[in-house]
């Protein structure tokens, strides 16, 4: 997939998150999002998820612009499969009940296909032995790891994950992002955001670095872990990097 | 002795123990009234009284009857009060503000006086029925509606933020996600006021709604046997919020999940 940024804007209260960010990011698989906490990072790909709207500026995802009306965003969420850090799921349903929510209230899907979707894809994530559990009953990377289910169900145009294992503790990390890496081999489009530098030299093609609003570096994520150009980015990762 | 002690609350207590305490508890408090009343020089007259059980238990049915139906009302003005609250059209949210506090602020007994006497009049609202449950559900509704809006406020940011980004519109986001999570924490509260609906429901005897405290206060004039008509009143009241605070109780129980 391709993005295109034209001078995005997005000030909360007193703060510049994002300032006047232009860029073309060339054609990718799977993009990572690094850089310091507070950066603009977030929200960046918050406003490619349609969760966020800009003061000003143009996103366009694969040469089409992105319509910020809450009608046009509405059906650009949907088409999207997003992960959060934590708390994805809704506390009162099941694991499969969750993911069954937005096939069948969003996508149109009837119930009994909705259920062979679930089956299908919690026995491929090794969750079917939980479906009937509440989130409350799982652990953090067996809630992220439905969440991706319910993220992938409705058969989305790309997945956004905005740092999905910064809850969750060192062996829970590994099986979520196995997960994601799984995903990336099979050949879906996915942006990420994290801080997990390892990860997001591992899965991702392109890579940009973003602090105080503005994407200081961008490109190929080999070339940009190996050879960081900006002072900025050579700092940060050697930071990142030390443990 | 230490087995009528628990460690924590929370703790399961022992059947005996249980039984034991109770036991000594209501000893306890049949000793204080019965000596309470055998040193009160009072000619009781249950036959009386008696004559006149009809009426008692027309009053009785009065004030179910009464409650149920403001319960129901003002679970519907709280929920539009709740949601008013949340608006984001300003005249609406100070409306149900103003609304709110103005209830909360002001003792039932006058507002029942001003609705019944002042506006229903003005409006012609003859039925003090009917104005009774309405004054009722308002004073309830107001309580109701800061339950409601503490009950959605108290559902996650970050679930509100999942629903969005799974596609639900607003509608449907209150439907899925807000109203099934509310409805199991306010189940708990809400008995617990309809405990309170059947207590405030005595105050409408002072507009003449033939409920159960109106009928016991008239038994009293026809027999001047005032003990004898406000025991009975107690009792029946009891006989209402007693299972309804148990089956709040139990309730709390059955609905409690992990967030």
């Amino acid at each position: 997939m391709r993005l295109e940024f034209g001078a995005l804007s997005k000030r909360f209260g007193n703060r510049q998150a994002l300032c006047d960010v232009s860029l073309s990011v060339p054609e990718f698989k799977s993009l990572a999002i690094i850089g310091p906490s507070g950066g603009g990072k977030t929200t960046l790909l918050r406003i490619i998820a349609g969760l966020e709207i800009p003061e000003s500026g143009v996103l366009s995802i694969d040469g089409q612009r992105v319509d910020f009306s809450e009608e046009f965003l509405l059906s650009h969420r949907r088409s999207i499969g997003t992960v959060f850090q934590a708390y994805n799921l809704f506390p009162h349903l099941t694991a499969r009940e969750n993911v069954i929510l937005p096939l069948v209230k969003v996508h149109g899907r009837s119930t009994d296909e909705a259920q062979a979707i679930v089956e299908t894809l919690f026995e491929r994530f090794q969750l079917s032995g939980h479906a009937n559990q509440r989130p409350a009953e799982l652990s953090g990377g067996q809630q992220q790891r439905v969440a991706i289910v319910r993220a992938i169900a409705i058969k989305p145009r790309f997945l956004i994950f905005d740092e999905p294992t910064s809850a969750l503790d060192p062996e829970m990390t590994a099986e979520v992002l196995d997960c994601i890496a799984d995903l990336r081999a099979e050949g879906r489009d996915l942006i990420i955001v994290t801080h997990n530098m390892g990860f997001a030299r591992e899965v991702s093609d392109h890579c940009l670095f973003i602090a105080e609003g503005q994407v200081l570096e961008d490109g190929r994520s080999a070339e940009l872990f190996r050879n960081p150009q900006h002072p900025q980015l050579a700092n940060f990762l050697a930071k990142v990097l030390r443990y | 002795m230490d087995s009528f002690v628990t460690q924590r609350l929370g703790r399961p207590v022992g059947l005996a123990a249980m039984m034991v305490s109770w036991g000594l508890v209501a000893l306890l408090t049949t000793a204080l009234f019965s000596f309470a009343f055998s040193q009160l020089h009072y000619g009781w007259n249950w036959e009386a009284i008696w004559q006149y059980r009809q009426k008692f238990v027309q009053g009785w049915l009065m004030t179910v009857a009464l409650s149920a139906a403001s319960l129901l009302l003002s679970l519907i003005i709280g929920l539009l009060a709740a949601l008013a609250r949340r608006s984001s059209f300003l005249p609406l949210r100070y409306s149900a503000v103003l609304y709110v506090e103005i209830v909360r602020g002001t003792p039932l007994l006058v507002q029942i006086l001003v609705l019944f006497y002042v506006v229903a009049n003005a409006f012609g609202m003859e039925n003090r029925y009917f104005v009774g449950v309405l004054a009722l559900s308002l004073f309830a509704g107001a309580y109701l509606a800061e339950m409601i809006r503490s009950g959605i406020d108290s559902i996650r940011g970050s679930q509100l933020e999942s629903a969005r980004a799974i596609g639900l519109t607003r509608g449907q986001t209150y439907r899925y996600v807000i109203f099934p999570q509310l409805v199991r924490q306010l189940v708990p509260p809400l008995t617990g006021q309809f405990a309170s609906i059947i207590k405030d429901s005595s105050l409408l005897s002072i507009i003449a709604v033939s409920e159960f405290t109106l009928n016991a206060q008239e038994v009293n004039a026809f027999t001047y046997s005032t003990l004898e008509s406000y025991l009975p009143l107690a009792l029946g009241y009891l006989l209402l919020t007693l299972p309804i605070s148990l089956l709040s109780r139990l309730l709390e129980r059955r609905f409690h999940f992990a967030t």
